[in-house]
């Protein structure tokens, strides 16, 4: 069981510049640790075996060991204001949309603190209700005795009055349905005096103490909240219909006390109050807005230009952002630390850590012509999944019986540490929000994924350290950025460079990365694809909060999960989500290549084809005189596998492109991808479909620049193969030799 | 939902051989309907010693809940195919398979 881990405040640093350390580990009373930079992962002993370079630290050495917990959960805030504390009688109201309302009590909306107030949630029947907790803890809860019926829209709301003990408890369906429980009133008389001093209102939860220097909560809804009121006196069934409208009426300002908008401040961590008190309050572990409203017509998809119809955030019990725990140490990087992939390797006798970060140059300079981009983007998205736990369509994908790794036994336990955007949340709703606020336990050296076919079976981050293994292994010097250098600096992060190279799987890129790599090339740079399936999602990384990223897996592609309809916009940035191919932006413009078919079996070879002749390309197979390449490797055996390009003209593959060589013979396991598929037919798999291949390719760009693309996941895990001496590696030393060189391609 | 046909015995002997790779289409039709299963009483291997020993286990279903480990410990990935192979197709037709 994992002991000890932790995480990083950046993902990336400068020389002077710190990252801050925070750590969480059990059963010990020291840790130890250390800084080292990563060559290589893969632990296989088919391979060269796990590489690292331990590199002096003042961090180094023993640190006294300690728990930190995680609260999971989302929620929104309204700090204590006297406008509470002075609250005898009053309403609380709003219209709800709960996703799991049989999972147990949920606060929908608390007004009191810690030692007590009222809460209206879902009892454990699923039925509305309304606590009243008094001096010394006693409560006496109001419910409606209905069950709510998930997924279904709900007005809510619950008055008392103080001076009688009176409560009154709404629940009314919007839609209704024969035979299920309508719109119901209760009233009930209860004794107990709801404690209200000191009084704070939290939405989606109800206060449970502090934790890591913030207020904690528990009974988290499942599901969103829209429109939610407070009043200073009871209403009528009435004025709680009026105060439910998006103007709040003249004769009701007295009476209101606050009236949230969610519908402002959506791409904040911001709600706002639209009453005259203005008590805006925070949400925590950022839950998801820019979602339908109950007023949601299907006339709009755009958030932006109805904002009023998308109302609503949607709460999750499992939702988190920054674990906010206390730092363990810090490391300014020094003056002179060679640019490259370091972690903070942590460790006690019986477990160990690495917390990855990248090493890059001072701003505006480098220390090489290559650089290699980190794909945190992508790192993020796939940050702690879950997928061979939850879907038992995994093991179709990779037609093997699913090979867990501890880390993933400790994720399905802990599920604290939060999902990723290929996971859905406890209620069945996508996650569509990811951070590397925590620590990812999936974007480690030595890490094995069940996405990495039959061998050494390695994806994403270990999957690139098969990259950086072969630069140092090769003499390459190189440097470093990550995805979020790119996004933040744009086309000033790269102009430094000559070449470009990808990662293995370099799939997720906001606006700013692919406008910073296209104008890189129209400069003249040189990019080598070292992978496949990149510039394939849309994505955003929030404008002001640090280090969470956003993806709507809007329209089409392969997704593990589906946005629902009028919810493919960004929340973050209001741009349109999903595929860049939905945008008018498919992989083949960027690349030559793009997402074509996937399996995650046995990988296979290239074959050569009639332009590998071409004089263009002749400097590509230098040393390389055999027709089959990558016919080995650890990647389930082959240098073409796991996910594959084309070359598609109508797709924006360059007319001057040359496929030099493309991949044959996978097996069934290959599948055409969804995007590509309008009417379903048989024949979509590997030997029988044209689409399931990858297609190795070179072009010139106008700029005197030029492109190369591997076009499959695979190929990084073939460099190593006999000592570093094979075609696949060679055709990688032709490329990127040629590519530093400064001369112009013609 | 595929149902386990008596002519399927066939290809019994060329998952033996073959566990992990490239299938016939009959064989193949097998493996999608095993490697479907749902996930409370999924079989999964839980790596202990990393590329050298596995433990099978089956999960529960329900997120959060311990996986439930078996005493079946293997030292060979195709060997845990061919103990789960056997698993399911008791499971689907009865009859048990000899080792």
């Amino acid at each position: 069981m994992k002991s000890i881990m932790g995480y990083s405040d950046k993902i990336s640093a400068c020389p002077g510049e710190q990252v801050t350390f925070m750590v969480s580990c059990v059963g010990q009373p020291t840790y130890r640790a250390r800084l080292v930079k990563i060559i290589h992962g893969d632990t296989s002993p088919d391979g060269p075996g796990y590489k690292e370079r331990e590199v002096e630290a003042s961090f180094a050495g023993d640190h006294k060991a300690r728990f930190q917990h995680i609260y999971a959960g989302s929620h929104a805030i309204v700090e204590n204001t006297p406008h509470f504390d002075a609250l005898g009688s009053l309403t609380l109201q709003a219209m709800i949309w709960p996703t799991t309302p049989d999972k147990g009590p949920q606060a929908i909306l608390s007004l009191g603190s810690e030692a007590g107030g009222l809460v209206l949630g879902i009892d454990g029947s699923g039925a509305l209700c309304l606590a009243v907790t008094g001096d010394g803890g006693a409560t006496e809860t109001v419910s409606t005795g209905k069950p709510m019926v998930g997924r279904e829209w709900y007005f809510v709301a619950a008055t008392y009055d103080r001076a009688t003990g009176e409560a009154h408890l709404h629940q009314e369906p919007l839609v209704p349905y024969a035979l299920t429980a309508g719109a119901t009133s209760v009233t009930m008389t209860v004794a107990t005096r709801p404690t209200l001093a000191g009084a704070f209102v939290m939405m989606a939860a109800r206060p449970a103490g502090t934790g890591n220097g913030r207020v904690v909560g528990t009974d988290h809804l499942n599901g969103k909240i829209d429109r939610p009121r407070l009043a200073n006196r009871v209403l009528s069934r009435l004025e709680m219909e009026r105060l439910r409208g998006d103007v709040l009426p003249p004769d009701l300002l007295t009476a209101v006390v606050a009236a949230w908008d969610f519908s402002a401040d959506i791409t904040s961590d911001v709600i706002s109050d639209a009453s005259p008190n203005r008590l805006h309050g925070k949400t925590i572990n950022m839950p998801v807005r820019a979602m339908k409203g109950h007023n949601w017509t299907g006339d709009e998809m755009n958030w932006r230009n109805a904002p009023e119809q998308y109302g609503a955030i949607h709460f999750h019990d499992d939702d988190l952002h920054d674990c906010a725990w206390e730092t363990d140490f810090t490391f300014t990087v020094p003056d002179g630390l060679r640019s490259g992939l370091y972690a903070a390797h942590i460790a006690t006798a019986h477990d160990e850590d690495f917390i990855p970060f990248v090493v890059r140059p001072a701003r505006g300079t480098k220390t090489s012509d290559l650089v290699f981009v980190v794909p945190t983007a992508s790192y993020m998205a796939y940050a702690n999944e879950h997928m061979m736990t939850d879907a038992p369509l995994a093991e179709h994908l990779t037609d093997q019986v699913a090979v867990l790794q501890q880390t993933d036994v400790f994720l399905h336990e802990h599920r604290e540490f939060g999902a990723s955007c290929y996971d859905s949340h406890s209620d069945g709703s996508g996650v569509c929000y990811t951070s590397r606020l925590r620590p990812v336990l999936t974007m480690r050296p030595k890490y094995q994924s069940w996405l990495g076919g039959k061998g050494s079976s390695l994806w994403q981050m270990n999957a690139d350290t098969h990259i950086t293994d072969w630069l140092e292994e090769s003499g390459f010097e190189y440097d470093c950025l990550t995805d979020e250098d790119v996004h933040a600096e744009g086309y000033a992060a790269l102009a430094p460079y000559r070449v470009f190279m990808t990662s293995t799987h370099h799939e997720y890129w906001s606006k700013e990365m692919w406008d910073a790599l296209d104008a890189f090339k129209r400069h003249g740079g040189r990019l080598i694809y070292m992978g496949a399936n990149a510039w394939y999602w849309r994505v955003a990384f929030h404008p002001t909060l640090p280090g969470i990223m956003e993806v709507r897996r809007a329209e089409g592609g392969i997704r593990a999960w589906a946005a629902e309809p009028g919810e493919y916009y960004h929340s973050f940035t209001g741009e349109f989500g999903g595929l860049w191919r939905r945008s008018g932006r498919p992989p083949q413009m960027m690349a030559g290549t793009g997402f074509s078919a996937q399996g995650f079996d046995i990988s296979s070879y290239y074959r050569k084809t009639a332009d590998a002749e071409n004089p263009r390309a002749k400097f590509i197979f230098e040393g390389v005189e055999e027709e089959i390449i990558g016919d080995f490797g650890l990647i389930g055996g082959g240098a073409a596998g796991l996910e594959l390009d084309r070359a598609d003209r109508l797709l924006g593959t360059p007319p001057n492109a040359l496929v030099v060589a493309s991949s044959e013979n996978h097996s069934q396991i290959y599948m055409v991808v969804c995007e590509e598929i309008f009417i379903n037919a048989p024949g979509m798999c590997g030997g029988e479909h044209p689409f399931v291949r990858a297609d190795m390719v070179f072009y010139e760009t106008a700029a005197g620049g030029a492109v190369f693309s591997t076009s499959s996941i695979a190929w990084a895990g073939s460099l190593s193969h006999n000592n570093y001496d094979n075609n696949v590696s060679r055709v990688t030393s032709n490329v990127l030799k040629r590519f530093l060189d400064a001369k112009a391609f013609q | 939902m595929y149902k386990i046909q008596p002519d399927d015995r066939k290809v019994v002997e060329e998952f033996r051989r073959n566990p992990i790779g490239r299938h016939s289409p009959q064989l193949q039709r097998v493996l999608n309907l095993f490697r479907g299963a749902p996930m409370e009483d999924k079989y999964v291997l839980i790596t202990r010693i990393p590329h050298k020993e596995w433990v099978l286990g089956q999960m529960t279903g329900k997120r959060g809940e311990p996986i439930r480990m078996t005493n079946q410990v293997f030292h060979n990935i195709e060997e845990a195919e061919w103990y789960v192979f056997r698993q399911r197709w008791k499971l689907h037709t009865g009859e048990n398979l000899e080792e």
